[in-house]
């Protein structure tokens, strides 16, 4: 009711259209105000979607063109020749295999660090919301406090963890500093989330006998997707796009896709190809991209949650 | 798994622990472990590797006495009024343009928001490319007849710190955005039909009205904003690896050179203490507010 009444007028002047005015406001006040928001609206989006813009259209010229032109002019001559170097031939140093190692490197970092760290997660958030034991809540705290340490302050030490391990420099070793990570706000998400399942189901359960990990299986997870999919565009993105991580715990042979990426970029010796640079920075920010394009509203309430990691 | 039968305390208790070993590691091991172990260390003098040769204060005499730290503060500072002031206030502002009941409010929520989704380092990269006084924005102004127009920020040192400040508020402000708007689809209808009945204006509403109902907001948000600040890393490495000169270094670019570069890990340690000293001073009094005060079941 309060919706529709507020909805009306605004939505009414929009549409322009010849119905009665339905208030006794005048309507070129709300057509004015109506021209500003978009205006304004629409100067801001434009702002926004510009970076994107320019890379796209870098992407596709060549170097002369580059080099004559405008950036934001669009190509004459469409080329995708800068996508092929940046994906196939583009060096790093002396490797130049371009960014598909980094690509290939990224998938086998973030596949079994999202796994891994969703799977360890929602176990535990399932433990400290129905399996509480004495000191749990402590533990959880020094958890959920120590997402705001700095990881420089932590980089150190992990470094000492891995190599006595034997797993420093490895894929697995940088799969482990994701998950211990990703371990607080996932905790926290799933935490919450479980709370919010009525207790009656989780104690009739208990009644047909059921322990901790059938609950689990057969009624949490079940009932839980939504939540499991926005651990899964959290973890996907934040993994993807780690840089510090990536260049910390792996080896040049095993770094990821941004590394390599500011690698390619940034390396000193060799003519610019800025064509080349943007397709290859296109392609690294590909994956969230799509990732945020296809969940929509989920994207929004992952990094609702997942803002707390900073 | 036994316990199947007969859900005897124990068990049940063993089960759940077993499920929160690597929360208990994590928490004990690697968060208040190796925190201890990097402010402990940072009473040394490790240079190369890791010794347990105190000499006190001295490390952080040095950080305080290095001119490339005094420059990364002051650029962290700066960089960080800039980000608070900024992304708050332009976060806001399209939070309520946004929430007047807009059409095309998914699409224009989607646009502020997509930059939020890449990393740092193709942010940095991009603005590196728009801010390139050969090809970008300048070469384009001069191109249409201003020749004299300058405006190169990553190529200076003295407004570098705000080149990097623009990509990060590109980048930024959408979330801030996002939790703003949360906030004010938050606040009841009835207080804006009680505010329009009294004839206040809509602007005083949201000052007086509005915005103190939303300080919830504000607080996480504050904090999410300043623990991302202190963190600021791969942007300046991506747009200008701390040039020209150290003009834009950052103190998380200090730690991670001294430790993995310079071979002065106690200078790294001293740093990165520093850091944590920073985010302590700004976050503990929210966390006890936040989880110390309520424990819920």
């Amino acid at each position: 009711m309060a919706d529709v009444a507020s909805l009306s007028p605004s939505a009414e002047a929009l549409r322009r259209d010849a119905a009665g005015p339905s208030g006794p406001k005048p309507r070129h006040v709300l057509s004015r105000r109506n021209i500003f928001l978009y205006g304004t609206l629409i100067v801001v989006a434009l702002y926004y979607l510009l970076p994107l813009y320019v890379m796209i259209v870098t992407s596709l010229k060549g170097m002369p063109e580059i080099r004559l032109g405008n950036i934001f002019s669009p190509p004459l001559e469409i080329t995708f020749e800068p996508w092929v170097k940046a994906w196939a031939s583009a060096c790093t140093g002396l490797n130049c295999d371009g960014l598909s190692r980094g690509f290939w490197n990224s998938v086998r970092i973030t596949v079994p660090s999202v796994i891994l760290s969703i799977a360890i997660a929602s176990v535990n958030g399932y433990a400290l919301a129905n399996w509480r034991f004495k000191g749990a809540d402590t533990f959880f705290i020094i958890l959920i406090v120590g997402a705001f340490i700095p990881y420089q302050v932590m980089i150190y030490p992990i470094v000492i963890i891995l190599r006595e391990i034997g797993i420093y420099g490895t894929l697995t070793g940088l799969v482990i500093v994701h998950s211990i990570f990703g371990m607080p706000i996932l905790t926290l998400l799933f935490r919450n989330y479980f709370t919010s399942i009525p207790e009656e189901l989780f104690r009739a359960a208990r009644v047909d006998g059921a322990g901790f990990w059938g609950i689990y299986l057969r009624i949490m997870l079940p009932m839980s997707l939504p939540i499991f999919v926005v651990a899964i565009i959290l973890q996907v993105t934040g993994i993807w796009n780690d840089f510090l991580f990536g260049v910390v715990y792996t080896r040049p042979d095993t770094y990821p896709m941004t590394v390599q990426l500011n690698n390619i970029v940034n390396s000193v010796q060799g003519v610019k190809e800025y064509n080349v640079n943007m397709a290859a920075t296109i392609l690294t920010g590909l994956v969230p991209l799509i990732v945020y394009f296809v969940s929509g509203k989920l994207f929004v309430r992952g990094i609702a949650a997942g803002a707390v990691k900073g | 798994m036994s316990n199947s039968e007969r859900p005897s305390k124990l068990f049940r208790n063993l089960n759940a622990k077993v499920a929160s070993i690597p929360m208990v590691l994590t928490a004990l091991v690697v968060f208040v472990g190796g925190t201890a172990w990097t402010v402990l260390y940072s009473f040394t003098n490790s240079k190369l590797l890791p010794r347990l040769n105190f000499v006190g204060l001295d490390q952080y005499h040095r950080l305080w006495s290095t001119s490339r730290w005094l420059v990364s503060i002051e650029n962290l500072l700066i960089y960080g009024a800039i980000s608070l002031v900024f992304s708050l206030v332009i976060g806001f502002l399209l939070a309520a343009l946004l929430d007047q009941k807009i059409r095309f409010e998914d699409t224009f929520r989607t646009i502020f928001l997509y930059p939020f989704a890449l990393s740092f380092i193709v942010t940095g990269l991009v603005w590196q490319w728009l801010l390139n006084p050969d090809f970008g924005v300048q070469r384009v102004v001069r191109d249409l007849g201003w020749t004299s127009f300058s405006f190169d920020p990553l190529y200076n040192s003295s407004i570098v710190i705000y080149g990097i400040s623009i990509a990060a508020l590109w980048q930024g402000t959408g979330l801030i955005m996002c939790l703003m708007l949360a906030g004010l689809r938050g606040i009841d209808e009835d207080i804006w039909k009680a505010a329009r009945v009294d004839g206040i204006p809509t602007w005083k509403t949201y000052l007086f009205i509005v915005i103190p109902m939303m300080r919830p907001v504000f607080i996480t948000t504050l904090v999410i904003i300043a623990a991302g600040i202190v963190k600021v890393y791969d942007l300046v490495v991506a747009q200008t690896s701390g040039g020209p000169g150290i003009a834009s270094e950052v103190p998380a670019k200090y730690v991670y050179d001294y430790m993995f570069f310079a071979q002065n890990l106690g200078q790294g340690f001293a740093a990165s203490t520093m850091m944590l000293l920073s985010v302590v001073i700004v976050i503990v009094p929210w966390a006890y507010l936040e989880f110390g005060g309520k424990k819920r079941g």
